[in-house]
């Protein structure tokens, strides 16, 4: 009997929240985790000490995923410092939440380059590489808001809806390869993202949540960690919504 | 690299990394129609080529290649410029 393979990750936005859950999850289970991030360092270095201190292995990579340069420089960061990476999880994500009546095209832009245009740009950097494997796992993290919409999150929506998109035609392309692609979806998750909403909103938010409470961070992680296992192996293309049943 | 040796190499990496029948394998059969390789079968080709010949072949150039002679000849031009 072998032990569980020791697979090579990538986790864009790891610094904190639902990424920063993941890279420890994936690492506590063997994996080499490069956490990227784009401005906050030290939230970097927190998350690969801890990862560290639990027996694990994780270095920090910092650069801006919607910028093709940086996402090239970071792949290759990788590739030198921890090898070919296997596992792809695209979860950096910000919000620049406005009515539609306001929203400055920055606003929309800024959302949808940080993203979706990530995404694109994250898979096809690794794709190479997981081609020649003929192995594979690209997990992106979505959005309820994705899914159904948020009022006030035209550009938040829209770009997690791409990733929805984007995750079927990609998987369409490479499943004959032996890469899987998916996503998730999480809901109202306790982040810094959604601490920002505001009181007033988060307990509106959990009014409508089936299990009555916010999720965790790990709680999402757990989602990514099963579609980046071998255990998921037959499933491609699916998003699995994280949300407490906020949809019932 | 003499020319024959080039298009021996090239139809062992067609054997070996997209699994076709040596015996389909000629100069004038074209990838999609004749050898069924889809579009991602001649892009992993490409890869493998750049990878055993040492050549860098832009995407631009791969583009035009629709035969097993066109890919031999690229190759060809690539190590000799």
């Amino acid at each position: 009997m072998t032990g569980p393979i020791s697979r090579v990750v990538l986790v864009t936005g790891g610094s904190r929240g639902i990424g920063r859950a993941t890279a420890e999850l994936l690492a506590g289970r063997g994996h080499k985790v490069a956490v990227n991030y784009v401005s906050n360092a030290t939230a970097a270095a927190d998350a690969v000490a801890a990862i560290d201190a639990a027996g694990g292995t994780a270095i920090a990579v910092q650069g801006d995923v919607g910028e093709e340069a940086a996402v090239e420089r970071i792949v290759d960061e990788v590739q030198d410092q921890l090898g070919q990476i296997e596992i792809l999880v695209n979860n950096a994500g910000i919000t620049r939440d406005d009515l539609i009546m306001r929203m400055k095209p920055e606003a929309w832009d800024d959302v949808l380059q940080t993203n979706l245009r990530s995404v694109y740009l994250c898979s096809r950097a690794v794709m190479r590489s997981m081609l020649r494997a003929r192995w594979g796992r690209i997990i992106s993290v979505s959005s309820v808001a994705g899914v159904y919409g948020n009022a006030g999150q035209a550009n938040y929506s829209a770009a997690k809806a791409g990733i929805i998109g984007f995750t079927k035609g990609l998987a369409k392309e490479v499943g004959s390869r032996g890469i899987t692609v998916n996503a998730v979806a999480p809901g109202f998750i306790a982040t810094d993202m959604t601490a920002a909403l505001g009181e007033d909103t988060t307990s509106a938010a959990v009014e409508r949540i089936t299990l009555g409470r916010l999720g965790t961070a790990r709680e999402v992680a757990t989602a990514v960690g099963y579609l980046a296992s071998d255990d998921a192996s037959y499933i491609t293309g699916q998003t699995v919504v994280v949300d407490g049943g906020l949809a019932l | 690299m003499e020319r024959s040796e080039i298009e021996a190499k090239l139809v062992d990496l067609l054997v070996d990394e997209l699994g076709l029948e040596r015996d389909d394998i000629t100069m004038e059969a074209r990838f999609e129609e004749d050898l069924d390789v889809d579009s991602l079968g001649v892009v992993e080709l490409l890869m493998a080529l750049e990878d055993n010949f040492d050549v860098k072949i832009p995407d631009e150039e791969a583009e035009k290649i629709t035969t097993v002679g066109e890919a031999a000849e690229l190759v060809s031009q690539k190590l000799d410029g």
